[in-house]
């Protein structure tokens, strides 16, 4: 596979301590790195004309708890080449205590909410991000609740409201069936 | 006694819009600052429909999440079921028989109609045209009635399976679909006689809500959004997926970017799904709509299941828990292009019978996130002209 | 209800809770808290092939406080709750409830840790309608079967409670 060989190379050159790994699935390729310097990594893939990935379709994370992976978390984007309809995923991977890596807000105004689902959903914080707080859940929500260790019927959240009867009517018939 | 302007004292007017409203279409709210009619400041909040999709994707196997995949974008449901059912595929390296991907196209095609149509409608009703919606939800129930012809449901279709479909289309299914497609025309044109050329549309729909292409492509804006601003980038001719390529039809772009143009190019582009759905019609190859039973991927034919030992067993090894196919470790991605936009299931296995990850990218979250660029200079009746033509899709900008 | 012609003008003997019952349900002003799918089979009902109009629903009304139907079409997550709660407390009495669709009645198929697992935990619910999505048959049968409750209804049973604020 000369394209993994090559980017590989490329890859380990340029960024020699945070670079870990090109793989390829199902002919999607996939470049591993450390999160630190993910913004260099996506600068690079959009400016140089080499690869000129100028759209970021997707920012997401995966929680490899159960799977295992280099670290904890990983953030996945999904970058896209419009004018060769060319495809690539990089993997940006942050550790489990203070996981943190740099915005690509600079880069793409779409990171904006897609920073802030991913750390709503995963607890992952993006430096340099301009308004980084919860998207999806209630602001005092206390989890994040895409972590693998959190369950999926969660911890309560969805009863814990006030119960609001009828006002009026106490005497309403008890049997409600209208045959 | 006279005041001069300089004496009249001037506020910002802070004004809170959703999120029960009826031109949020679901649930999202919008906090305003309005300086007399002008919007200076409008801040989205989302998130009201979050009911955990994802997570819940991550106990379900594969087959199931395909009811669940209906509920996000429920406008066209089918473009859901055919996206998430070709990234299993393509997870499981299996391609589905040629006449199962010719019928995903027709479904996916008369989703995008049925889409399109009811987009057109809602945002004419935000504006104060309501008999469009009608003309609009006539088609619409026909288009119901041919999902319920072929898989039982008018709205929750669940019409895709893994290696193919439910079932096939029933013998009767090409006259009548045909003779929906011929009614078409008539509502569309009766669209377009209520509405293109139409005064009182042209004033609230044209340079309202303009996006450039440097914001749609920073923004991530997809679909018809991002076609209206001029960008030429359409997934189902770019990275075709599902026999796309044996179509031919136009790809509809804007110049503009604003109200007016996403709805010409909505418009147009029923006529062209329109014509993509006649020649799957025409070219509608026989065959099974499953890969073969034998891979283990799909059920054994009813009748098998019924009158052999092995088929039964079969039958209860792909559907009994703990049992059914397990892909292989690895992760697959396959973008296309919903009535919204690009659509596509990231799914990462672990080698188990559920997905260990199930990330859908939703179009309708990432065209809503240039609402708070492209509000401020607008009056606040504009706010419901844009969100109209943005189509926002409750389910699927929370999940 | 009778019908007397005997006399010089028309007249009607009825009981006055029968004449208001009547009354109230065939004028039933909807509020849509559509929020998912079943808002959309809630608009099929709306358009013309099963025009909610015959049974005089089809006055739709965005504000809480001009409605007497609160129409509950879709999944309420954790986040919306509140703002549910606010909307029926806002409506004035009398005042129904219609939970439309599994989701509404009973969190459905959506089990995980933002949906509320039926609204009626929290709020009292007159009618269910199951289905994922019902079809708009199934609505208009809760819309009739909501008429129903509303003829058993009577003026003796509305008494205020102690401390509660006019409607």
């Amino acid at each position: 596979m000369p394209a993994l060989k090559q980017l590989s190379d490329l890859l380990s050159a340029k960024f020699p301590d945070a670079f870990l790994e090109v793989t390829e699935f199902r002919g999607m390729l996939s470049i591993h790195i450390r999160g630190g310097l993910i913004l260099d990594l996506l600068r690079m893939l959009k400016t140089d004309p080499r690869f000129a990935y100028n759209f970021l379709a997707d920012v997401t994370a995966v929680d490899h708890l159960k799977k295992g992976g280099h670290t904890r978390y990983s953030v996945v984007y999904h970058l896209l080449n419009q004018y060769d309809a060319k495809r690539i995923v990089v993997h940006a991977w942050v550790d489990e205590e203070n996981p943190a890596l740099p915005s690509v807000y600079s880069l793409w105004k779409t990171a904006d909410w897609q920073e802030r689902e991913v750390f709503d959903l995963f607890g992952i914080r993006f430096e340099g991000h301009p308004d980084l707080r919860r998207i999806m859940n209630p602001e005092d929500f206390g989890f994040h609740p895409l972590r693998k260790d959190y369950p999926l019927h969660g911890r309560g959240e969805r009863d814990d409201f006030p119960v609001v009867g009828r006002t009026i009517g106490s005497k309403w018939p008890a049997d409600r069936s209208f045959e | 006694m006279t005041l001069t302007a300089k004496e009249l004292s001037t506020e910002k007017l802070e004004l809170n819009f959703g999120p029960s409203h009826p031109a949020t279409h679901g649930t999202l709210r919008v906090q305003l600052e309005a300086d007399g009619e002008i919007v200076t400041r409008a801040d989205a909040e989302i998130g009201f429909l979050h009911s955990g999709f994802e997570k819940l994707g991550e106990h379900l196997s594969y087959n199931q999440y395909i009811t669940i995949t209906d509920r996000m974008n429920y406008l066209s449901p089918l473009c859901n079921n055919v996206a998430f059912a070709l990234a299993v595929e393509k997870l499981l390296g299996i391609e589905a028989p040629k006449r199962a991907q010719y019928l995903r196209v027709l479904m996916c095609e008369l989703s995008r109609i049925a889409d399109h149509l009811l987009a057109i409608g809602m945002l004419a009703v935000d504006v104060g045209a309501f008999t469009v919606f009608l003309y609009g939800f006539r088609i619409r129930e026909k288009i119901y009635d041919l999902f319920e012809m072929v898989c039982g449901a008018r709205l929750t279709t669940s019409y895709t399976r893994v290696g193919g479909l439910m079932r096939d289309v029933p013998d009767d299914f090409d006259a009548v679909c045909r003779e929906v497609l011929a009614e078409i025309p008539t509502a569309m044109e009766q669209i377009d006689g209520l509405l293109t050329h139409n005064r009182i549309w042209l004033d609230r729909t044209r340079n309202i809500g303009v996006i450039t292409p440097e914001q749609a492509i920073s923004y991530g804006l997809t679909g018809p959004i991002a076609r209206a601003t001029g960008i030429d980038y359409d997934i189902r001719v770019k990275e075709p997926y599902s026999c796309y390529e044996d179509f031919t039809f136009d790809v509809i772009i804007g110049e503009n970017g604003d109200v007016y143009d996403r709805y010409m190019v909505r418009f147009y582009e029923v006529w062209e799904s329109i014509k993509i759905c006649e020649q799957v019609l025409d070219k509608l190859p026989s065959g099974p709509v499953n890969v073969d039973a034998d891979t283990k991927y799909t059920l054994p034919p009813r009748n098998e299941i019924f009158n052999s030992i092995e088929a039964l067993i079969h039958h209860f090894e792909v559907t009994m828990e703990n049992r059914g196919f397990t892909p292989p470790v690895g992760e697959t991605y396959v973008p296309t292009e919903s009535p919204n936009g690009e659509l596509g299931y990231f799914i990462v296995s672990d080698g188990g019978r559920e997905p260990y990850r199930v990330r859908t990218r939703p179009p309708s979250l990432i065209n809503f996130s240039v609402f708070p660029e492209i509000m401020p200079g607008q009056t606040i009746s504009d706010i419901v002209a844009v969100l109209g033509s943005l189509n926002i899709i409750a389910g699927e900008l929370d999940r | 209800m009778g019908i007397d012609r005997s006399g010089r003008g028309e007249w009607l003997t009825t009981t006055l809770d029968a004449f208001v019952n009547w009354a109230r349900k065939n004028s039933l002003w909807p509020m849509p808290f559509g929020t998912a799918c079943c808002g959309i089979e809630l608009m099929a009902v709306l358009a013309s092939r099963h025009d909610i109009a015959r049974f005089g629903a089809e006055a739709l009304r965005f504000s809480p406080r001009q409605s007497d139907l609160l129409l509950v079409a879709g999944r309420i997550s954790i986040k919306m709750m509140p703002v549910l709660t606010r909307i029926y407390q806002q409506m004035p009495e009398p005042k129904w409830v219609i939970s439309m669709g599994a989701c509404a009645s009973s969190g459905g198929i959506f089990d995980t840790y933002s949906v509320i697992q039926g609204i009626d935990k929290f709020l009292p619910v007159d009618v269910y309608l199951p289905g994922c999505p019902p079809r708009p048959e199934a609505i208009l049968h809760g819309l009739i079967s909501l008429q129903k409750v509303i003829m058993r209804d009577s003026m003796q049973h509305y008494e205020q409670l102690d401390g509660a604020a006019p409607g």
